[in-house]
């Protein structure tokens, strides 16, 4: 039941990165610019407030890494400034975070790498007054990319920290 | 013949391996000549030329066993690249009248340099008997001999016995064809792999999937003294350091750490598992003792620590830090006391694992894009790269410390072609690179000790 509901956000999660071609030269705007999942119709009216998919769609549910660092690029910081709000307007929402990497690492350490990401986010939204208790991390290293492909443009897209809503039916 | 089995020894703690029932019976190996011998530590030798004939069999119902014992034999020594067993095509005498005496003129002719016979039958209680004799084709004198009886089951694994007294009787080395090798077997797409516990005999025979896939496995290790395996398991959502029992099946969560466990090791007794902690994105290396379940931390650094791997004899511990800015070796005292960075090549340094044999630590290297299997001194010096590629990753030592398994991925297309992922062993000198066929693809393999 729980990897069921997993999985439906991994596919919504696959979808919304799939449609950012390569573009993390400049500021990578996960944000409004994301459309919504094919199977979901016209977004907007029909987008639960709290969900998962209002975060993808409205707010921006990742940010991204350089090689081999967890700081937050101000990219990343933008985002996460976005989801601070968003985790206040829905308060009973939790969330995990996911750390990832990309490819070019051992598994151990970048398992260590995407618990170093997901945690430095994780410290901002806290810093920015989301509660510790309503945010888990958990590192997947370079076991579950988000793109397709040994290319730098996959790569930047793979180094990530993806804000999960926890026990999402959406 | 009649001086043929003149003494005896039985394989000690048989029954831990379920082999019970074996019985060794060690004979007359001649005198102490070594002249056929092949000399290991200096790479890209010619491999030695050595005839191996069908395990003769007068009863119709062995046949088939005999053959089947002298292929296994015959592989397990091709693979080491140590060895070139010759084609029995080119064979002049029969195996049946190998077994009163070889006509070494028959085996010179075909260039043989050594000769191995045998013959296989049911005793009356329904066990097999085998006996196997390895001949100097030069010097006409038999090298080593053994007579075995084992339930049929385990046919291949005396013929990985056999092999290995062939190996320890040419090289002067101990063998590791009596070892298993577990994996992680992968398929699905790479978005979302499925991954599962796989064992299977070094050479790819009796493989069995230990775990479901249900659950997201990684980097198993086997138990130097148990059937059991360390690995981290995603069970829950929740990444943790395991024990499996190989026996049983049972998968058991070690202690209760709040956040990520990973890269677990067994000390060398068997009592410890040595891994990572993940606490507050900050990754330290802790010990776990087995038989108090009390852990102890032993890096307190800001930095990742990770992927430690104690000396054989269990006092030191070689790990993965990038204290220094960039992923390095480091060796310190079981205690944390005494950290000394080893590696000081250009790129970066990953996965340190001791050899059995104390002399190297191998490791995976990264640098200029590309990945190397490497191996150096416990001190750092002498450092020689083995492999080279797109993703070389995570090398193993076989028991002898002669050889390492480690897993090889290609680069993967924005369409999901690609990434294929694969086994791969290759000889300490960096001679005998080859693929380790596993049914699917393959990572993270770990070799076990020898059975026992």
């Amino acid at each position: 039941m729980r990897v069921k509901v997993f999985g439906l956000l991994a596919a919504l999660l696959l979808a919304a990165g799939c449609t950012e071609p390569a573009k993390q030269d400049t500021t990578v705007d996960t944000g409004g610019q994301t459309t919504a999942p094919t199977d979901s119709g016209t977004a907007g009216p029909s987008i639960v407030p709290g969900s998962q998919e209002d975060l993808v769609v409205n707010v921006g549910d990742r940010v991204f890494f350089d090689f081999d660092k967890s700081d937050l690029r101000p990219d990343a910081i933008e985002t996460l400034n976005r989801q601070a709000s968003w985790m206040k307007t829905n308060a009973s929402v939790m969330v995990n975070v996911e750390g990832h990497a990309d490819e070019r690492g051992t598994r151990e350490y970048n398992l260590a790498l995407g618990d170093r990401r997901a945690s430095s986010a994780k410290q901002y939204l806290q810093s920015m007054g989301v509660a510790g208790s309503r945010m888990e991390t958990i590192s997947y290293g370079k076991e579950r990319p988000a793109v397709l492909g040994s290319n730098e443009a996959a790569w930047a897209q793979n180094r990530r920290a993806v804000m999960v809503v926890k026990g999402a039916a959406s | 013949m009649t001086a043929f089995l003149s003494n005896r020894a039985a394989i000690p703690r048989l029954p831990v391996a379920c082999l019970a029932g074996l019985l060794l019976l060690l004979v007359a190996a001649g005198g102490a000549r070594a002249e056929l011998r092949i000399d290991i530590t200096h790479g890209n030798i010619d491999p030695l030329p050595v005839a191996i004939t069908d395990f003769y069999s007068a009863d119709p119902a062995t046949i088939q066993a005999g053959r089947d014992i002298s292929a296994v034999i015959a592989a397990d020594l091709e693979r080491s690249g140590l060895f070139a067993p010759i084609d029995a095509r080119a064979f002049i005498q029969t195996p049946e009248s190998l077994q009163a005496r070889p006509r070494f003129s028959d085996w010179r002719v075909i260039n043989a340099q050594a000769l191995v016979s045998g013959n296989v039958r049911f005793e009356s209680d329904g066990r097999l008997r085998f006996e196997f004799r390895l001949w100097d084709v030069f010097a006409e004198q038999q090298m080593a001999g053994f007579a075995y009886m084992t339930p049929y089951t385990n046919w291949r694994r005396v013929a990985h016995i056999v092999a290995d007294a062939i190996y320890k009787r040419i090289t002067g080395e101990e063998g590791y064809f009596d070892s298993r090798i577990v994996y992680i077997a992968e398929s699905g797409e790479h978005t979302r792999r499925v991954k599962r516990l796989a064992i299977m005999d070094q050479d790819g025979a009796n493989h069995k999937f230990l775990t479901d896939g249900s659950a997201l496995v990684l980097t198993p290790r086997f138990s130097p003294s148990r059937q059991e395996i360390t690995y981290l398991s995603y069970f829950n959502d929740k990444p943790r350091v395991y024990l499996f029992d190989i026996n049983t099946g049972r998968q058991e969560m070690l202690g209760t750490f709040e956040g990520m466990t990973f890269a677990p090791r067994f000390s060398p007794d068997g009592n410890t598992v040595v891994m990572s902690y993940a606490k507050d994105g900050n990754s330290d290396i802790w010990m776990m003792d087995l038989r108090t379940r009390i852990a102890r931390q032993v890096t307190f650094d800001p930095a990742i620590d990770t992927s430690p791997s104690y000396s054989p004899d269990g006092q030191r511990i070689v790990f993965n830090s990038d204290r220094g800015g960039t992923q390095q070796l480091y060796v310190m005292d079981v205690d944390g006391r005494n950290v000394q960075r080893i590696s000081f090549g250009q790129g970066r340094y990953a996965t340190p694992v001791w050899s059995p044999r104390g002399d190297l630590i191998a490791f995976t290297k990264f640098h200029g894009g590309r990945f190397f299997i490497g191996v150096m001194r416990p001190d750092g010096s002498a450092e020689r790269l083995l492999t080279e590629s797109f993703l070389d990753e995570a090398p193993t030592w076989s028991p002898n410390g002669r050889v390492l398994v480690f897993f090889r991925q290609t680069p993967t297309e924005k369409s999901g072609k690609g990434g294929i992922t694969k086994l791969y062993s290759v000889d300490l000198t960096g001679y005998n690179l080859r693929e380790v066929k596993t049914p699917t693809d393959a990572s993270d393999p770990a070799w076990s000790p020898l059975n026992r």
